[in-house]
């Protein structure tokens, strides 16, 4: 028996879940402090399904709070930003392209000492440990304690950045300490900037894994609990504390594992459509596709892996607009205001879910509230709407070949019409809490990473070796050895090296054990 | 013409867009020019014309794999040697810094290095775009010596090439810059005021800064494709341009060989007419073909941008289902010449159609 939660930006989802079958389900608003919202949610299931909480092994928990206190620059510290690289890399020293507002939150208190290697794992410059010890020091007389350390090209060799780690170690009392290597690729400026991004939100993450821990055990639930992240794995509630910035955008990836899980298709397109917006992603082999491009949040430039979604300013709250003959939807939404605003629920705006309603197809709120409208302008409503729609599926698809399409999200209830390019509509019972079940049914996974010769050891031993090792890890985390799948295996020549270097990276993933089979 | 900080924005937009899909990341380009500039001030644009003819100038460039480049590129620090390495070379001083290459990251290291240097940087080039090789330029098309060429490590090392042609020049650079870290500072082609007048492509520097702020303009109207493709029609330095295709990338294929990516692109049109065009890359867009038949073919410029945002789309963020306008654009006369096509024409890329203005 295990618990999903969802926290996103206006609701709060919770599933109860007994192996493949889902017990119980609900939404509440998301509230200022998210354990309350957590606790009213839980606190439903449990009671709607009857069960003791005593029974619960594990809780899954998904959440865009970190994603949102970045974009916001709420809750973020002062950052000691240590770039590893000279002479390297001086001509554009770290943060120079942040906002104001968010260097306001994270201060500048950078500093560049010399070292890094080259692309090919040749050195750069034999690190400066007396420069990073300057460092710490002047961070420990400004009080900071929370600290982002980036070298040159650490994605092929990172051992200066756990040196330079230890140095700070040493100096500042109980840092929080992120290294890039753990986060990104190639890419200098993006890497960085995603472990400033991270170190930034050291506090907010150590308060909110403790909050979600007590809220959980004030429920009498003792059960370890993970939170999801990006490419839809677990991590335990230790590992967020760490890197919070790999939560990100889980979200998505939550509602698209819930959707391939609920309708049983592991190759589809999935539109999330919420309250303000519809997230539309392409399901390959039951994982969303990856972007390959640097993503801008919160006006930050990085390059962590994320899933490839188009977000659409349309939802059961967008605000429709006339304007002569022609009728527009979106992006401006009521968003969580849509059970006051809306026309449906007795408010003055004319909304998208006031459309769906009028038009007949969707059934909820005061009906005789939209009989007022006119037929045109409800058809023309209509009609944008499934343009919309239709217009961000054909831009995900990647080929002219019809693909089912799964509808999930609180606002799935606006389409009804067929879309072209689409062979069938989906939409799967419990679609409304789709992301909740994508985070109960999340997966551990393990990884193995070093630099092997295959003059010494043969590239197939090499990989075996490997994958028994990321197999391990994944087990340790928590794994059911027997579920475990090989989901990436990454080999980087490393020329210049002693002969036939690769850097070879294996990352396995498995169902959790405590959860049971799923 | 002055320029200010806040245009280098739509410079690297306009750089991009003319980089025909290569060139690097006019992002770090911008960062660093922006960086040298706070700290020095902004370098003075002049006109070719301003020069006298016997002015002493030379390029300045970045030179290395796109991938390590955005891992490291310049310090600042190279652009002051790699000049006072040429001057010395030259026992002469360097009166102006032209840019050897418009298209992409290149468009704004001349900036960076002027803003240190405080000299002044001619609004001109040796490409009128991005190419892929040191001999593709006008420069060399013309006979002007691309040697010596001097090159920059992030720890001061330098080489200095010389040898008798722009290709060798080329195959002995690309060597040294792999055991250098793979992204290394050059100066090139140092030529007098005259040789500049004679053979560089005119007008590029303020051309990007044009095109990128029609590209934002343009947004704010009705039809930003159309007032896109209006513009670069009245620009005096380059000639027609049209839009050739509008459609979405439906398949995808890239190889990477001796450090160049080779890739096809195959879009599809939106209007199910099943039109479709194939567009041959290698660094930069090399032929653009509908149906089987050329539209554009190198040196003209097959640049493609976002249908919506207009923004500039480099084949390394290529991907299925991106929706792109295509716009064609006759490359400056100078490139066009027998002797010009000859060095940077559709057979010296390997292509077998033979070049055809883009009409």
């Amino acid at each position: 028996m295990r618990i999903g939660i969802d926290v996103g930006g206006t609701n709060t989802d919770a599933v109860l879940m007994d192996g493949n079958e889902l017990l119980a389900g609900c939404k509440f608003p998301t509230t200022p402090n998210v354990s309350d919202g957590i606790r009213a949610a839980v606190e439903a299931v449990l009671g709607t399904s009857g069960i003791d909480a005593a029974r619960i092994r594990c809780v899954m928990i998904g959440t865009t709070h970190f994603t949102n206190a970045f974009v916001e620059g709420k809750h973020l510290v002062d950052v000691g930003v240590i770039r590893i690289a000279l002479p390297a890399a001086r001509g554009i020293p770290p943060l120079m392209d942040w906002p104001e507002h968010l260097l306001a939150r994270i201060g500048t208190h950078t500093r560049m000492v010399r070292g890094g290697y080259q692309f090919d794992g040749r050195l750069n410059a034999p690190l400066d440990e007396q420069a990073v010890a300057d460092a710490a020091h002047d961070f420990r007389n400004k009080g900071i304690r929370s600290v982002a350390i980036t070298s040159l090209f650490s994605p092929v060799k990172s051992d200066m950045e756990q040196r330079a780690a230890e140095i700070v170690a040493g100096i500042l009392d109980g840092p929080s300490i992120t290294v890039s290597n753990t986060l990104g690729r190639v890419g200098l400026l993006e890497r960085e900037n995603a472990a400033v991004m991270n170190a930034s939100l050291a506090e907010l993450s150590t308060r909110v894994v403790s909050s979600f821990r007590s809220a959980l055990l004030d429920m009498n639930i003792h059960a370890p609990f993970y939170i999801s992240q990006n490419d839809g794995t677990l991590m335990s509630a230790a590992a967020v504390e760490k890197h919070p910035v790999l939560t990100f955008s889980s979200g998505p990836t939550n509602s698209m594992r819930g959707a391939a899980y609920l309708s049983g298709l592991k190759n589809a397109l999935v539109a999330d459509i919420g309250g303000t917006t519809t997230d539309i992603g392409m399901l390959t082999n039951g994982f969303p596709r990856e972007s390959s491009l640097t993503a801008n949040i919160g006006g930050v430039r990085t390059n962590f892996r994320m899933p490839d979604v188009l977000a659409l300013g349309l939802g059961g709250g967008s605000l429709v607009k006339c304007a002569g003959d022609t009728v527009d939807v979106g992006p401006t939404s009521v968003g969580y205001q849509l059970t006051q605003r809306a026309l449906i629920f007795g408010g003055e705006t004319l909304t998208a879910s006031d459309i769906a309603v009028a038009a007949g197809y969707a059934h909820f709120g005061a009906t005789d509230r939209v009989s007022h409208l006119s037929r045109a302008l409800i058809n023309s409503a209509v009609d944008r709407i499934h343009e919309i729609i239709a217009d961000g599926i054909d831009r995900m698809k990647v080929s002219a070949d019809a693909v089912p399409l799964v509808l999930v999200g609180g606002g799935s209830v606006l389409v009804n019409r067929p879309i072209p390019g689409v062979s069938e509509i989906v939409i799967p019972k419990n679609a409304d809490v789709a992301n909740a079940i994508g985070a109960s049914i999340a997966h551990v996974s393990g990884e193995s990473d070093h630099i092997v010769s295959y003059d010494t050891t043969s590239r197939n031993e090499a990989i075996e070796a490997a994958k028994r090792e990321a197999i391990l890890n994944a087990v340790r985390a928590g794994a059911d050895a027997g579920s475990i799948d090989v989901l990436e295996i990454e080999e980087l020549p490393v020329a210049y090296l002693r002969g036939g270097s690769v850097r070879l990276r294996v990352k396995v993933a498995g169902s959790l054990a405590a959860a049971g089979p799923a | 013409m002055k320029l200010h900080l806040e245009d280098l924005e739509d410079l690297g937009r306009g750089a991009a867009f003319l980089g025909t899909g290569g060139g690097g990341d006019p992002y770090i380009g911008r960062m660093l020019a922006t960086h040298a500039i706070r700290e020095f001030g902004m370098p003075e644009l002049i006109d070719v014309d301003s020069l006298d003819d016997d002015a002493f100038v030379c390029t300045v460039a970045m030179l290395g794999a796109p991938t390590v480049l955005a891992e490291k590129a310049a310090c600042g620090e190279d652009a002051d040697r790699v000049i006072s390495l040429m001057e010395r070379y030259h026992r002469r001083k360097i009166d102006a810094i032209v840019p050897v290459e418009i298209g992409g990251l290149n468009s704004m290291i001349p900036i960076m290095a002027g803003a240190r240097l405080g000299l002044p940087v001619v609004d001109a080039d040796g490409m009128g775009r991005a190419f892929p090789e040191i001999q593709m330029v006008s420069f060399n098309i013309h006979g002007v010596s691309c040697t010596p060429v001097v090159m920059l490590d992030e720890h001061l090392n330098s080489v200095v090439i010389e040898t008798g042609t722009a290709k060798r020049a080329e195959e002995l650079a690309r060597v040294a810059s792999i055991e250098m870290g793979c992204s290394v500072l050059v100066s090139l082609y140092s030529m007098s005021g005259l040789q500049l007048k004679q053979s560089a492509v005119r007008g590029t520097l303020t051309s990007a800064l044009e095109i990128g702020r029609s590209i934002a303009a343009g947004r704010r109207t009705s039809d930003p494709v159309g007032s896109l493709v209006r513009f670069l029609n009245s620009s005096p330095h380059y000639g027609k341009c049209a839009e050739v295709f509008a459609g979405k990338v439906v398949d995808l294929r890239r190889e990477t060989t001796k450090g160049f990516s080779m890739g096809h692109c195959t879009l599809e049109a939106l209007d199910r007419s099943r039109r479709s065009m194939e567009v041959l890359f290698q660094n930069e867009h090399l032929v653009a073909r509908e149906n089987g038949r050329v539209k554009v073919i190198v040196p003209d410029l097959i640049c493609m941008v976002d249908s919506e945002s207009l923004e500039p789309a480099p084949v390394e963020t290529l991907k299925y289902g991106q929706r792109l306008r295509v716009l064609g654009l006759r490359a400056p006369d100078i490139l066009r010449t027998p002797a010009a096509l000859a060095v940077l024409g559709p057979q010296a890329f390997g292509l077998s159609e033979p070049y055809q203005a883009l009409s």
